[in-house]
């Protein structure tokens, strides 16, 4: 998530500067990374469903993966003479987002119909806001840059249409159908400046707002289920440059990754028909995940003209001071202040407190867990037999580590997983005190993960315990040693290399009568003591 | 339509009278039980099929929902007793198409929402039945409201009771004949630019546009956002104040409705108009190629206020000569938008164009709006989308509320010195049918005294004011600021008094 630093002057190893310009004896290598004479230049437009309980203008469920059509009214459908109310809660959580960036928030905003005709779209409007949004002029710092963010504002979600036959695609469908449900959903569209200069960068920024909205808790900011979208404004120009390239637009990219991926591709993309003589053209563009390029959505890049006028069936929005200020009061504790808070009182790297911020619901899952461990050292365990001590670094060691992991693989998130954290935290601490190894922990972890059977259940279950009992363990070591004492004569007669050669011997046997289970760090004590307080 | 056995032995005379009777003085005898709802209903229902069919002031006449209402309170009115009656318990309503109702068809006078039925009541249609009233039908109207003739109906237009060769004028035309003819002795109308006062003018009846956001626009199929407006018809100012009354107030739905209580009319309608100062407003008096008859009866309303008791005098409303084409800016801009749902994909119409199967979302939209809507509908969504353009919105959309601006402040300086303001309604009496269909800009001129009013978002009423040479009726305008309805009712009151005309006049035509 750290942009690279700018580097040091490199000396092209290959010089493939045209004759007749004059070769540089360096090449400047940008914030991008890239020493091809171009410079990046990306804003981002990234529109957020809000986790309201209703819709913007209506009272129907604001929620995902319904039937088809379900959660729908007449004012949501545009039924004729249907009229809208503005949901108070998307305002508040508006003003959330205006404290959290550091927005201007004007005395009013206005609702303004965005006019343009699309079958998902039940009133062929949007009702979104134009020259009056609700936030104005705000900024994000990330890694030391700061991102200013042109505007914030509220509007409305469109429908879904899926196209049937044809390969789905909308041009040889057969039919199309349209789901209103989402029609009406509250969404936040927030819109950076041209300050972004490299896809690291880009990254960065939309991975701090991600964490951002989900701290103020407005959106359950989900790239892959659309709920936060990404749009990218790309662009190149000449290194040195301060005028504009002309821009594209990228849409449907499906997470940060993607985000960079597709920002690389347009950079490489630009360059090479610039380079080739010819012009970029303004236009939308559909990034495709499967084959990693861009492509021209097709559409007739007429320059749309949304006749864009003042919602006359809405009044202004006029946020009291009472209400702005109740909302700064209740402000949450923010992604940069979270991290320098977990680094000092977990004792972890920036690094890691990053990645948790970089996850939704990552360091919420890690603190509960770390809460629980707590409890669990409070209670002595009392609650769990044998599940004992450990650090909070070892919990966001396993967050990081094989949880992360497991969610990148099965596009779960912390909240769904069958692993509670209080689960994590009895992990740790049976790893902790010794009842099971490490690597036990991984497989319990792996089918706790799986079918979410308690760890120590699965130790139990599994007679995975190790024996760390000192006279069970000692009884085993006098059993070998009584019928070995031709090796521990010779143990004792021999110089260090026979010693060491026979003690190994003496631990294999132990472990081979333990079936594996005792506790190493045990058995080495119980048998230096045997050794040597018998001879 | 046919009657019930029951009904036998009705009489015509019987009829004629309960059909003639205002909505106070039946909602009195239901209460007292002289009469049943069902009769009232029944005599009103008999009224329209004997006439309407000359009229048609209705696109749907709801007789069997009508008649079961009236039952149903007839039979409250036998178990709970006349107490438990809401007031206007039996009243027959006639509810202008652009009001949805659930189930029942509303089509807006338009091709494009024939065979619609809306899943829900509008507000003023919830509040006219918890008041009593019973709603007879659907009342004939312009296409959306747009017009002032009713001639663009798709559903072909409705005739003047007083004259059937004459308009009605509109858009809410089949409201204003519908309670002109004695169908029903209240309607409910919408006035954008004067489409309740206009045609309440041309049919001799009263006819209140409320100040923009007192009565809920909640269910009112929207042609212009910013200037529509639901209000009354009715034969006498003092049941035009009971409809008024029933359907007023905050309604959390709309979201420009007022939510200060509303001050009560009928208390204070007999009050008078001693020490009222009322301003003629010049502009909208000399206006070109006014009828002199039209000019004669303002000035007798004039003298008649005077006569009892108020101060009179001129007021200039300056900006209020610019309102016509300020109007014809903005209210075609939102209809632009307001229509642009209608594209054939969840309800109304669908043309499906070419070959099965090869039309897109955008061709089967197009063939459906073409296909449609009619002339009028298209030509304004065709000028409010070129003044919303890029490049035309500070020329057009923007001056005209620039120019909205000012008429709010010239009126409100005319309030300054004035409680009311008085006007003619229209500048000529009914004109015949067919006279300014091919004319739209002479068919405008018709709404240029009402259509400030919308703009400045205040109130204003049409009275009755006597019959001109031709035995057609003429309308005065009382204009009063946003939320005067009292003081305007006061004044309509003391000018119904004068003119006498509620108490005298029937139209002529198919009576
Ligand atoms: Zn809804």
């Amino acid at each position: 998530m750290t942009p690279p630093e700018p580097s040091t002057p490199s000396t092209p190893s290959a010089p493939t500067t045209p004759s007749e310009t004059d070769a540089p004896d360096t090449i400047e290598v940008g914030l991008d990374g890239h020493a091809d004479g171009w410079e990046l230049v990306v804003g981002l437009e990234v529109h957020v469903e809000l986790a309201t309980a209703t819709k913007l203008f209506c009272g129907c469920a604001n929620e995902f993966g319904q039937e088809p059509n379900t959660n729908v009214c007449p004012v949501c459908l545009g039924l004729p003479g249907a009229l809208p109310v503005l949901n108070e809660l998307v305002v508040e959580y508006a003003l959330r987002v205006g404290e959290a960036f550091h927005f201007d928030v004007p005395a009013q905003s206005v609702f303004a119909r965005k006019n343009y005709f699309y079958p998902d779209m039940p009133k062929n409007f949007q009702t979104s806001q134009y020259d009056e949004p609700i936030c104005l002029g705000g900024h994000l710092d990330v890694d030391g840059v700061r991102i200013t963010i042109t505007r914030a504002h509220m509007e409305e979600d469109t429908g879904k249409t899926t196209h049937v036959g044809g390969g789905g695609r909308i041009h040889d469908a057969d039919f199309s159908l349209v789901d209103y449900n989402r029609a009406g959903v509250p969404l936040l569209e927030i819109v950076s400046e041209p300050d972004i200069r490299s896809s690291e960068q880009a990254k960065a920024y939309a991975s701090e707002l991600r964490a951002t909205l989900e701290a103020i808790g407005v959106s359950d900011v989900k790239m892959e289920e659309g709920s936060m979208r990404v749009d990218a404004n790309v662009s190149v120009r000449r290194r040195g440059s301060d005028g504009f390239g002309t821009r594209t637009e990228t849409k449907n990219v499906n997470s940060i990754r993607s985000l960079g991926r597709a920002i690389e591709y347009e950079r490489a993309r630009q360059i090479e028909v610039l380079e080739a003589g010819g012009r970029v053209v303004q236009e939308t563009r559909h990034w495709n995940e499967n084959d990693g390029q861009t492509h021209s959505m097709r559409s007739k890049e007429e320059a749309y003209d949304y006749r864009y006028f003042p919602e006359p069936d809405l009044v202004p929005v006029a946020p009291t001071p009472e209400m702005r200020a109740a909302v700064r009061a209740a402000m949450p504790e923010l992604p940069a202040a979270r991290r320098d808070r977990l680094v000092a009182a977990w004792a972890i790297t920036e690094r890691d407190a990053a990645a948790l911020l970089g996850t939704p619901g990552l360091a919420d899952y890690a603190e509960a867990a770390v809460s629980a461990l707590e409890a669990l050292e409070a209670l002595e365990a009392l609650a769990v037999d044998g599940a004992r001590g450990g650090s909070p670094r070892d919990i966001v060691n396993w967050v990081n580590g094989e949880i992360a992991g497991h969610l990148n693989e099965t596009g779960s998130s912390p909240a769904a997983l069958s692993l509670a954290p209080a689960a994590l935290a009895e992990l740790v601490g049976l790893v902790a005190a010794g009842t099971i190894s490490r690597n036990q922990a991984k497989d319990v972890l792996g089918e706790a993960l799986a079918d979410g059977r308690r760890p120590a259940r699965i130790v139990t279950d599994r007679g995975l315990a190790q024996v760390s009992d000192e006279s069970s363990l000692g009884s085993v070591i006098d059993g070998i040693l009584a019928a070995n004492a031709d090796a521990v004569a010779e143990y004792r007669a021999g110089d260090d290399k026979a010693r060491k050669k026979k003690r190994g011997f003496f631990m294999g046997e132990a472990m081979k009568a333990l079936a594996g289970q005792g506790n190493p760090q045990v058995l080495n004590r119980l048998l230096d003591e045997k050794l040597e307080g018998n001879g | 339509m046919s009657s019930s056995d029951s009904d036998h032995d009705r009489d015509h005379d019987r009829d004629r009278d309960l059909t003639s009777r205002s909505a106070a003085g039946l909602a009195a005898a239901v209460r007292s039980g002289e009469v049943s709802a069902r009769e009232v209903v029944d005599a009103h229902l008999a009224r329209i099929e004997a006439l309407d069919g000359s009229v048609h002031a209705f696109l749907h006449v709801t007789a069997d929902g009508a008649r079961a209402r009236a039952d149903a309170l007839d039979a409250q009115r036998r178990s709970d007793g006349p107490e438990s009656l809401p007031p206007l318990a039996g009243v027959p309503v006639a509810v202008k198409d652009v009001l949805c109702t659930r189930g029942v068809p509303t089509t807006c006078g338009s091709r494009i929402l024939e065979g619609w039925l809306p899943p829900y009541d509008a507000t003023v249609v919830a509040r006219l039945e918890a008041s009593g009233a019973i709603a007879v039908g659907k009342a004939n109207m312009d296409e959306f409201a747009m017009g002032s003739s009713t001639e663009n109906s798709a559903f072909g237009p409705t005739h003047n009771p007083w004259d059937l060769g004459r308009v009605p004028g509109g858009s809410s035309g089949g409201s204003a004949a519908a309670v002109a003819a004695g169908f029903a002795p209240l309607a409910l109308g919408t006035d954008t630019g004067g489409s309740i006062r206009q045609p309440a003018a041309l049919c001799g009846v009263v006819g209140v546009k409320p100040t923009y956001g007192r009565v809920s626009r909640y269910g009112v199929v929207a042609f212009a956002s910013s200037l529509d407006q639901v209000g009354p018809f009715a034969r006498t100012v003092e049941d035009a104040a009971l409809l008024l009354e029933a359907v007023w107030g905050h309604d959390p739905a709309d979201s420009t409705s007022i939510p200060t209580p509303c001050e009560p009319i009928l208390p204070g309608l007999e009050r008078g108009v001693a020490g009222l100062r009322v301003g003629v407003v010049r502009e909208l008096t000399e206006v070109d190629g006014i009828q002199p008859e039209v000019s004669a009866a303002l000035e007798q309303a004039v003298k008649l206020l005077e006569q009892a008791g108020a101060t009179l005098d001129s007021v200039s409303v300056p900006s209020a000569i610019y309102g016509l084409p300020a109007y014809y800016l903005i209210a075609p801009a939102e209809a632009s938008s307001n229509l642009a749902r209608f594209d054939g994909i969840r309800y109304g119409l669908r043309v499906v164009p070419g070959e099965p199967g090869s039309a897109n979302a955008a061709a089967m939209n197009g063939a459906t709006r073409h296909a449609g809507f009619g002339a009028e509908v298209k030509r304004r969504i065709m000028l409010g989308t070129y003044a919303l353009s890029a490049g035309y919105y500070d020329a057009y959309y923007g001056q005209a509320q620039r120019v909205r601006t000012l008429i709010i402040r010239d009126f409100d300086r005319a309030y300054e010195h004035f409680d009311v303001l008085l006007s003619p309604t229209t500048p000529t009496t009914a004109f015949p049918l067919g006279d300014k269909v091919d004319d739209p800009l002479a068919m405008y001129l018709s709404d240029v005294c009402t259509i400030p009013t919308n703009l400045a978002g205040a109130a204003a009423m049409s009275i009755p004011a006597g019959l001109d040479g031709s035995g057609l009726p003429i309308g005065v305008q009382v204009l009063a600021p946003g939320l005067g309805e009292a003081v305007m009712f006061r004044v309509a009151r003391a000018l119904e008094l004068g003119f006498g005309f509620a108490a005298r006049a029937r139209p002529g035509g198919p009576a």
